[in-house]
């Protein structure tokens, strides 16, 4: 096929659209970022850490920073925990209900967030129960918990049952198998699971708008919050924070990972 | 091992085992003697491995006992029945080195660290693989992953060795060497093996004892010679080697010799082994390999042997042997497996076959 046809030429210039679209945005919010102006516009003034320098300043802003990452880690925490056991039970054991309550747990991926947010808050009301931030906790995990276990489940299939069966017949109880066998080798699906619910808590807004207080606010509500009053420059110092953050923490776990498998080789 | 003690090491007693409505094994008595190698022979799906399973703890009978060393084991957890176990994909744990793998089975039991390694060090020898220690199981090709396994599990030192199908993962030529090494290595522990196994040739070659199974139950239990030479059915004997079946009626009966009357009209005779009488409906078993064929022309049958004369239908060549199928009546035929002894005959070739009663062999018939 010859690479100059109109076709490949359509491709390229689609593609770069594409990408465009997708990443333009992204870089604009870096830029600005740095823009010493209160109003964005090209071209820039020089350069200024000026809304960095504000935002740190900005108690509610860190506030709202420390309850994303210890909300986030929390999550991917519990969920991971949920995730592996229930993982072990659908594919290790048989018992009755199986693929309902696994349909069941699957389900938040499919309903929207908005039912989802909702549905929670009624439960919470019938309850006669305040909003708290373990309510904001429980929506999460309930929100990360199919990612987990899809990844989990994925990794358990492959794994053999010969291994666990051959490390009981050499003398492992149930719990020493799992310690030495089964959780080394699930590991890596293990700390992705992780990733995921830390990633999807950390950035999650739909839900977490019904779910917090004005204590509990985490990052992306500040946000929203934020943007309803005036646009502020601080939130492009804060985008940029986040992009970075978000990028930078698979990057780091996949390093992690391979620099771990090549010490094992 | 002592050979004085009478108690055998494994017994089944009255074994069920129920999948939902599908039967895996039925009815299974059997013992296993101390220090002997058994194999589990059949097809796939008679049950072989379901019964490997049940002494291994990794399912449990649904009716019936399993005793090891005499005492009943059915309720013991698998991880306390000090066995060894041999999957026929290896399952080396690939996160362990060989060492962590080897000295897996050490760690749950009170032993120091330098019996350890010391263990260790031992079965690696023992498997030919000294010096691996530090490698990865990746690092190793199937037959080195095999002996691995093997070390492992005997480290442990353990009651019994269960081997399922664990060299049907390696290639023709590294099955007939592992085969042998199995076979060393068990003799010389003296630790009593069941093995599993489809391949009639690793059965014969290796156990002290046959048990085939066909839809989980015994067919027939014995020594490797006695299960080939004498099969008790007509499974058995289609299962092991290549065996004509020749149905018929017996007609005469003396001290020495049971003379049938087969369909075609012909008469042949059989060593009478007893348990048959006149008017019963036979069928007899004659190995492939057990016919000689001679060129028709000035042929004459030795005195007391069964001959046919055919025509050969069909014929391949196998390098040590040639295979044919002799076409006797206008239906029967006869196959007929010749080490080239003289030379090889063509398709259409008129040919006298015959067969000494003693290789003729009568089952009732099923």
């Amino acid at each position: 096929m010859k690479r100059s046809s109109p076709g490949w030429t359509l491709i390229r210039i689609y593609t770069f659209l594409v990408y465009v679209f997708m990443f333009a945005p992204i870089i604009v919010v870096i830029v600005l970022a740095f823009n010493p102006k209160q109003f964005g516009i090209f071209p820039m003034e020089g350069v200024s850490f000026r809304w960095f320098v504000k935002l740190a300043q900005n108690e509610s802003i860190i506030d709202a920073f420390q309850n994303s990452l210890i909300l986030g880690s929390l999550t991917a925490v519990i969920s991971t925990g949920i995730g592996i056991l229930a993982a072990m039970a659908f594919i290790r054991f048989e018992f009755p209900g199986k693929n309902t309550l696994n349909t069941v747990l699957l389900s938040p991926i499919m309903i929207p967030e908005v039912v989802l947010g909702v549905a929670l808050l009624l439960f919470l009301r019938w309850l006669q129960q305040p909003k708290s931030f373990a309510l904001l906790l429980i929506g999460h995990v309930v929100l990360t918990l199919p990612y987990v276990l899809l990844i989990v489940q994925a990794r358990l299939v492959g794994i053999k049952k010969e291994y666990e069966e051959a490390a009981k017949s050499l003398g492992a109880n149930a719990f020493q198998t799992f310690r030495d066998v089964t959780f080394p080798l699930l590991l890596p699906a293990i700390l992705a699971g992780a990733l995921f619910s830390f990633t999807i808590s950390f950035d999650d807004i739909t839900a977490t708008l019904f779910w917090a207080t004005a204590q509990n606010q985490t990052v992306p509500v500040k946000i929203f919050s934020m943007l309803r009053n005036s646009i502020s420059p601080e939130i492009n110092a804060l985008g940029a924070v986040m992009i970075v953050l978000t990028i930078a923490t698979p990057l780091l776990a996949g390093y992690l990972s391979r620099k771990f498998s090549k010490v094992k080789d | 091992m002592t050979s004085g003690n009478k108690q055998p090491m494994v017994q089944f007693k009255g074994i069920f085992k129920r999948f939902g409505n599908v039967v895996a094994v039925e009815k299974m008595d059997f013992d296993i003697e101390a220090g002997s190698l058994v194999t589990l022979l059949g097809p796939s799906g008679c049950g072989k491995t379901t019964l490997l399973r049940m002494v291994a703890g990794l399912e449990e009978p649904t009716e019936g006992d399993i005793f090891i060393k005499g005492a009943r084991i059915n309720d013991t957890p698998i991880h306390k029945r000090n066995l060894g176990m041999i999957f026929q994909n290896y399952a080396l744990f690939p996160h362990k080195t060989i060492f962590d793998n080897v000295a897996f089975g050490l760690k749950y039991r009170s032993v120091s660290k330098e019996q350890i390694r010391e263990k260790v060090t031992r079965a690696l020898e023992m498997v030919r693989l000294p010096g691996v220690e530090n490698r990865m199981p990746s690092q190793l090709s199937g037959g080195q992953q095999q002996r691995i396994a093997m070390a492992r599990a005997i480290v442990i030192e353990p009651d019994v060795l269960l081997m399922d199908e664990p060299l049907s993962a390696l290639d023709e030529n590294l099955r007939e060497e592992m085969r042998r090494e199995v076979d060393n290595l068990q003799q010389m522990l003296g630790v009593t093996t069941i093995f599993v196994t489809h391949d009639q040739r690793e059965a014969l070659s290796m156990s002290d004892k046959i048990l085939v199974m066909k839809d989980g139950s015994k067919q027939q239990e014995g020594h490797p010679e006695t299960v080939y030479n004498e099969p008790a059915n007509h499974f058995v004997a289609d299962f092991l080697g290549h065996s004509n079946f020749i149905q018929g009626e017996v007609i005469g009966i003396d001290s020495d010799h049971i003379t049938v009357k087969i369909e075609t009209g012909d008469v042949l005779v059989a060593k009478n082994r007893g348990g048959f009488s006149t008017g019963d409906r036979v069928e007899m078993i004659v190995r492939a390999q057990r016919f000689d064929a001679f060129r028709k022309d000035g042929f004459t049958p030795q005195e007391g042997m069964n001959s046919f004369q055919g025509r050969i239908k069909d014929r391949s060549y196998m390098g040590g042997e040639v295979s044919y199928f002799i076409e006797l009546g206008t239906e029967r035929e006869i196959h007929v497996i010749s080490l080239m002894r003289t030379r090889i005959y063509n398709i259409g070739e008129e040919v006298s076959v015959q067969v000494s009663p003693h290789h003729c062999h009568l089952i009732p018939l099923e």
